[in-house]
Parts: C-alpha cells; sequence; structure tokens
C-alpha cells in the first residue's frame, strides 16, 4: 500500500508554568490510501494532540520538538502557515467531538458549507449552493433546502456531526482525521453516523485517521490499529493482530476491561492505577506501574519495538529472547 | 434478585412534566410504574432525553411528581413529610452523578466533601470521629489516606468518581441512584468504578437504581434492566433475559446497534439501524410513541397506547405485537439477540 501520510519520530510538548509535558514521545505510524488508521488509548495518552500536530492546529504553549510528518512527499512540521491554510480543510479535513467546536453557531448551516466551497474549490455562489444541497443529500439530512437556512442549534446532535461531516467532505479531501466523532452521540446515532463514514469511505476512497477510546468502533471501522500509552504508540498491527493476537499488556488490558455482551463474569477485569504524569515521564516502559508481568528491566530501560509480521509490532520487554514466556490472557480475546 | 422479599422502591403511573412556557407541557417521565427490591442493581436505559435523569430525580425527591405515586420502604417519597421523616428519607436514599468534576465543590477539601452528610446529620460525635470516618471511607474506596486534604482538581476522573462514591456512602444509605456513574470515564477506568460499586453493594447488601446509555456495561452489573423512550417505559426484564430474547423494536435496534470489540463479527453483522431521531416529547406522536421509527408500526400503533404488560414471567414490554389479538396478524420479529438479520 503506498503511504498518503508518513509520521516519524513525532515529539510534541506542552511548555506550561509547571514545567515541559511531554504529551507525544516518538510516534510514528503511515496512512495508506483508502485505508482507516484508529488510533486507541485512554485519555491522556497523546490521540488528539497527535491529530492536532498533523493539522497544525496545536496550541501556542505547543511546540513540534522533533520528527517529520510527510503528506504526498510535503513536509508538513515546517509548512509556513499560509500553506497550511491551503491543505486545511482541502486535503485534509478534521471532524471533532463536539461538532460544535467546528461549527459556527452565529452563521446559517448554508452559509457554513458554501464558505469552505468558495475558498477552496473557488465555486461561485450558485454552484456552491447546489453542491451544497448534494453534500447534505451524501449525509442523509432530509429537507437539505430547508436545512440550510437553519442554524446549528436548530439541529440535534446527531445532525450537527452530519452537517460537520458534510463541510469536511465538501472538498473531497484525501484524508479526515476522526478525533471522538461518536463519543459524544447515543448508540443508535453512533450507529448511523458509523454507517455513513464507512459508506462514504467506500465510494470516495478516503484514508480515515480514527481516534476513540471504544474499541467496539475501532472493530466496526478500522483496517488498522494504533495503541497509544502515555504518549507512546505501544503496539500496532492489523485490526485482526490487535483483536486476536495482541502482544502488549497494555492492548490486553484495554481488550480485557471491556465487557463482553454474550458472557457473564462476575469482575470486569480493570487495569490498576493510572497513567504516569507526562511533566515527569518514566524512562522506562511507561506501563511498568501498572503492568502485572512488569520485570526490573521494564523500569531501567525503553523496550524497542519487537516486529512480529510485516504489519504487527509491539513495544513490551516480554518479546525479548531472554524474558519467560507470557501468554496472552484469555480475557484478551483471539484463539489459541 | 429475590421478588419474594417486598420491594424496596414501588413506583405507580409516575409521570413527572415540565411547564416549558408558551402553554407547553414536556412530558419528561410520563406514567411509569414499577418496582426495586432490596440488594438488586436495576439497570434503566435509553437515548439521552428519553426521561433517565428525571425520573432519577423524581425519586430522590429533587422533583416533585407531577402524578402517580412512588414509595420507599413502604411510605411515600412525595408529599408533606415531618421533619425527621424527611431527614431519615435524605440518608436513606443518595445520588452518585456523572460528572464527578461538576457535582463537587471545587473549594472544598476532600475530607469536607465526604463528611458533608455526616455533619448535617449529626453522624460524628467529634472532629477526631469525624476524621475516623472520613479515613475509614477512602480505605473503602481505595484512595489514599494522604488524599483527605487536597482539592477536587488534583485527582483524575476515576479518582473523582471514587470521592462522590464516598461522599454517598457517608450516611449509610440503602439506596443509591446511579447517574451515569461511569460515562465520563476511560474504559479501563470504568471497570474499576463498576467492581468498586459491585463490592459495596456485596459488602453493605445496597440497592441500586444504575442509570446508563452504555448497554454492555448496564447489562454486566445489572439484575434488571427497564428501557424507556421518549418517557415512558417501554421493556423490563432480567438482565440477560433482555439480550438474549429482547420483545420490543426499541430495544432490538438499541442492542443492534452496540458495536462489538470483534472485528470479525462486525464484518459479517447486520445492524438494524434506527432511521431519523427522537421526536420531541413536547408533542410525542400519538399512541405508541416510537412509531415514527418502528419498521413494525401498523395502524392500531397509531390510534392506541399499547399496555404495559407482562409476555412472559417477569418480563414486562409495552407494544401492540405482543397483544393476544394482533399479534396473530402482524409479522412479529422473531426474538433473537444482538445478531438477529431480518431488518438492516
Ligand atoms: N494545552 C495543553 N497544555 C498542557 N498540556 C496539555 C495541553 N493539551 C494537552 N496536554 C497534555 O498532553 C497530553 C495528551 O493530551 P491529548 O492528546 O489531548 O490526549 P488524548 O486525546 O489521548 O486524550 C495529556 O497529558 C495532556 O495533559
Ligand atoms: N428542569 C427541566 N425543565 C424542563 N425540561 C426538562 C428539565 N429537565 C429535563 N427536561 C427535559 O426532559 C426530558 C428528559 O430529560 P432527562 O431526564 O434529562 O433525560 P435523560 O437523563 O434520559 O437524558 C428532556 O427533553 C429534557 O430536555
Ligand atoms: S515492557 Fe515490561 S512493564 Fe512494559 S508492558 Fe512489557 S512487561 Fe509490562
Ligand atoms: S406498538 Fe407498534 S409502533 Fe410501537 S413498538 Fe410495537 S409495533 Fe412498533
Ligand atoms: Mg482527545
Ligand atoms: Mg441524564
Amino acid at each position: 500500500m503506498n503511504s498518503l501520510l508518513e509520521v516519524t519520530d513525532l515529539q510534541v510538548s506542552f511548555y506550561t508554568y509547571a514545567g515541559e509535558v511531554q504529551a507525544v514521545r516518538d510516534v510514528s505510524f503511515s496512512l495508506g490510501k483508502g485505508e482507516t488508521l484508529a488510533i486507541v488509548g485512554e485519555s491522556g495518552s497523546g490521540k488528539s494532540v497527535t491529530s492536532k500536530s498533523i493539522m497544525r492546529l496545536l496550541a501556542k504553549s505547543a511546540k513540534i520538538k522533533n520528527g517529520s510528518i510527510r503528506f504526498e512527499g510535503k513536509e508538513l512540521a515546517s509548512l509556513p502557515e499560509k500553506q497550511m491554510q491551503n491543505i486545511r480543510g482541502k486535503d485534509i479535513s478534521m471532524i471533532f467531538q463536539d461538532p460544535m467546536t467546528s461549527l459556527n453557531p452565529t452563521m446559517t448551516i448554508g452559509k457554513q458549507i458554501t464558505e469552505v466551497l468558495r475558498k477552496h474549490q473557488n465555486m461561485g455562489r450558485d454552484a456552491a449552493a447546489k453542491r451544497a444541497v448534494e453534500l447534505l443529500n451524501q449525509v442523509g439530512i432530509p429537507n437539505p433546502e430547508k436545512r440550510l437556512k437553519q442554524y446549528p442549534h436548530q439541529l440535534s446532535g446527531g445532525m450537527r456531526q452530519r452537517v460537520v461531516i458534510a463541510i469536511a467532505l465538501a472538498c473531497n479531501p484525501k484524508v479526515i482525521i476522526a478525533d471522538e466523532p461518536t463519543t459524544a452521540l447515543d448508540v443508535t446515532i453512533q450507529a448511523q453516523i458509523l454507517e455513513l463514514m464507512n459508506r462514504l469511505q467506500d465510494q470516495m476512497g478516503t484514508s480515515i485517521i480514527l481516534i476513540t477510546h471504544d474499541l467496539g468502533v475501532v472493530a466496526n471501522m478500522a483496517s488498522r490499529v494504533a495503541v497509544m500509552y502515555a504518549g507512546k504508540i505501544v503496539e500496532t498491527g492489523t485490526v485482526d493482530e490487535i483483536f486476536y493476537e495482541s502482544r502488549h499488556p497494555y492492548t490486553w488490558g484495554l481488550l480485557a476491561s471491556m465487557p463482553k455482551l454474550h458472557e457473564k463474569s462476575d469482575e470486569l477485569q480493570a487495569i490498576p492505577g493510572t497513567p504516569p504524569d507526562l511533566s515527569d515521564p518514566p524512562k522506562g516502559c511507561p506501563f511498568a506501574a501498572r503492568c502485572p508481568y512488569a520485570m526490573e528491566i521494564c523500569y531501567e530501560q525503553m523496550p524497542s519495538y519487537t516486529e512480529h509480521t510485516g504489519t504487527h509490532r509491539a513495544a513490551c520487554w516480554l518479546q525479548d529472547s531472554r524474558a519467560p514466556k507470557v501468554e496472552r490472557p484469555l480475557a484478551a480475546g483471539g484463539e489459541r | 434478585m429475590n421478588t419474594e422479599k417486598k420491594p424496596l422502591v414501588e413506583v405507580s403511573h409516575l409521570k413527572r412534566y415540565f411547564d416549558v412556557g408558551r402553554g407547553q407541557i414536556l412530558k419528561a417521565v410520563d406514567d411509569v410504574s414499577f418496582e426495586i427490591y432490596p440488594g438488586e442493581t436495576f439497570g434503566l436505559v435509553g437515548e439521552s432525553g428519553c426521561g433517565k435523569s428525571t425520573l432519577g430525580r423524581t425519586l430522590i425527591r429533587l422533583y416533585d411528581a407531577t402524578s402517580g405515586t412512588a414509595t420507599f420502604k413502604g411510605s411515600p417519597i412525595h408529599g408533606s413529610k415531618s421533619k425527621s421523616e424527611m431527614k431519615q428519607l435524605r440518608r436513606d436514599i443518595q445520588m452518585i452523578f456523572q460528572d464527578p468534576y461538576a457535582s463537587l465543590n471545587q473549594r472544598m477539601t476532600v475530607t469536607d466533601i465526604i463528611a458533608e452528610g455526616i455533619d448535617a446529620h449529626g453522624l460524628a460525635k467529634n472532629r477526631k470521629e469525624r476524621l475516623e470516618m472520613v479515613h475509614a471511607l477512602l480505605d473503602t474506596v481505595g484512595l489514599n489516606r494522604s488524599h483527605a486534604e487536597r482539592f477536587p482538581h488534583e485527582f483524575s476522573g476515576g479518582q473523582r468518581q471514587r470521592i462522590g462514591i464516598a461522599r454517598a456512602l457517608a450516611v449509610n444509605p440503602s439506596f443509591i441512584i446511579a447517574d451515569e456513574p461511569i460515562s465520563a470515564l476511560d474504559v479501563s477506568i470504568q471497570a474499576q468504578v463498576v467492581n468498586l460499586m459491585k463490592k459495596l453493594q456485596r459488602e453493605r447488601g445496597l440497592t441500586y437504581l444504575f442509570i446508563a446509555h452504555d448497554l454492555s456495561m448496564v447489562k454486566h452489573i445489572s439484575d434488571r434492566i427497564a428501557v424507556m423512550y421518549l418517557g415512558g417505559m417501554v421493556e423490563l426484564c432480567e438482565s440477560d433475559e433482555l439480550f438474549d430474547n429482547p420483545l420490543h423494536p426499541y430495544t432490538k435496534t438499541l442492542l443492534s446497534a452496540i458495536p462489538l470489540p470483534d472485528p470479525k463479527l462486525e464484518r459479517s453483522r447486520e445492524r438494524m439501524v434506527l432511521q431519523g431521531d427522537l421526536p420531541s416529547p413536547i408533542n410525542p406522536p400519538s399512541g405508541c410513541r416510537f412509531r415514527t421509527r418502528c419498521p413494525f408500526a401498523m395502524e392500531v400503533c397509531a390510534s392506541e397506547t399499547p399496555k404495559w404488560q407482562e409476555a412472559s414471567k417477569g418480563h414486562y414490554v409495552a407494544c401492540h405485537l405482543y397483544n393476544g389479538e394482533q399479534a396473530g396478524t402482524a409479522a412479529k420479529p422473531d426474538s433473537q439477540g444482538v445478531d438477529h438479520h431480518e431488518l438492516v
């Protein structure tokens, strides 16, 4: 698969009064054409900061310290803001958890869509208005002509997210970054939005980076998965490799803490403790304090990646040939 | 759950309406009846806006009932009460909220937050005993005693929810209404809080009303589950039964909508996707409120409100498909769990 977006050794820090917060620590991944890469991990693990770095939408207190973000061969990490504006919303667009962060409450839906079209596609007023109707149809909004005249607050949460998707699609972007796009929605509305995103991707061949903490959503949408913990990708693989053959104890913990609909168990397998403070990250494996398999070396030195297949790798000392053999717990899925 | 026991909470034709101005009435909870038994966890699910919080808040007397009754240990929750009766009720029923951040006073220390109820009810003889009680509660919910003098903002979401639980436990309640207590937490932390709530229930014989919109977690914690839609209850039964044999079309679409953490299953699964949005509770559809989105709607569904009836032992449903006469004439959806294929 030829890769469209290539992130290499990305490091991002925030500089606060309390010191440096190392939000993203050496993250590398690639995104191929037409694929959906899910980034999963608990809150604070650096998922949003990673995606905002790609869009170059980081807060002023943040800095890309190191690494490269190549999109179709162009280096985004150092691209001047002016050129970045031509990419943002046109080649790469973003969908946020709360649709109101992307919508302007004082502007009609129609105006917001046509503005994007006129700016990036150089469309005239009439052409843009026509395309706006098409877009709302495409995302399954009934009565588009009427909706275009309305303001965001006149729409339900699910409808607003459809509008945001319509705006994101307006310029046929090559990449869509969706940051928890369904987290604020009810499960029935979530099912509608996931179906919509899957259908649009089939039709348009868009690549998607899907950020979520819901493993059900990952199983439904993703082709590949990157598991993030404390600013690092600790495991990455195809969706089947992550769900059925995972290698990292943190991935095991995440999978095991999901309640299973078809099994009755008394106790859920929680991951004890909380993630480390990124203003003073541990020098060894960041998961060591919560890991039931932690060894001495884990506290001392960050494990490097072990490649299991061309697509599957994990950073864990258990993969070292000298480590004791540990089997994936049954609760973490897959077969023996 | 033991249905031989007398119910702890009995709700009968309870309604809670809001006057939203311009002569409009919003029927947030409209004629619900059910019982909660001692020691059970009663799950309450449904889309946001269907009336779950209003029902919970009415049961803890934050709201009056518009009509109908709710009793706790045999005596009415609403209506006039003596001072001592009110005090007892305020101890017996406690609430845990979704957003532990918003529900904790930011300027109070953890000790003062947890001890609020202890002080209000005069449960500690002196400062020393008060602190001992707070420390014991911190132990109970798995927080460190050294946290006692800190402020809420110094804690993670999961820790804050533990503070909220400790505060609720401080007055020794028998009934806890938990309104989406884990919705704002990470999955791995959700599991910690749910395990803690289960442990406390075993140790203290607590009864829970557990409100949530995440069905898989509700299934895990609940003995029985009630499904609400637009102010009304549409189905109620044991938790396993709801997943193995859902009857109401709305319950089926809810179950079908849950994405499962199993990619192979997700690839092969056919979903029953609910069309459209929730109608307004100010002007709900006539007859069955679900009819505007129900794939099985019949003529009678627009003209008659389906009765709340026991379809099989302990399994209640409000749907015309399960009415003796209509049942024969309508295409009855077959009653499989989440993997049904008859609809997309
Ligand atoms: N504006 C900010 N100032 C300081 N630290 C921040 C800021 N935004 C994010 N962070 C820190 O960066 C880390 C990663 O955050 P984020 O990418 O938002 O996590 P996620 O999206 O995975 O929940 C967190 O530890 C968070 O505290
Ligand atoms: N205090 C109130 N005044 C007016 N309407 C309210 C009030 N509280 C809730 N509602 C309305 O009642 C309905 C049910 O709300 P709620 O009980 O919060 O639902 P849920 O908890 O299931 O999301 C909603 O339409 C909501 O807007
Ligand atoms: S490196 Fe060590 S501490 Fe980290 S996940 Fe592997 S076994 Fe656990
Ligand atoms: S009563 Fe009619 S409309 Fe309502 S759920 Fe049953 S079949 Fe559907
Ligand atoms: Mg985020
Ligand atoms: Mg609510």
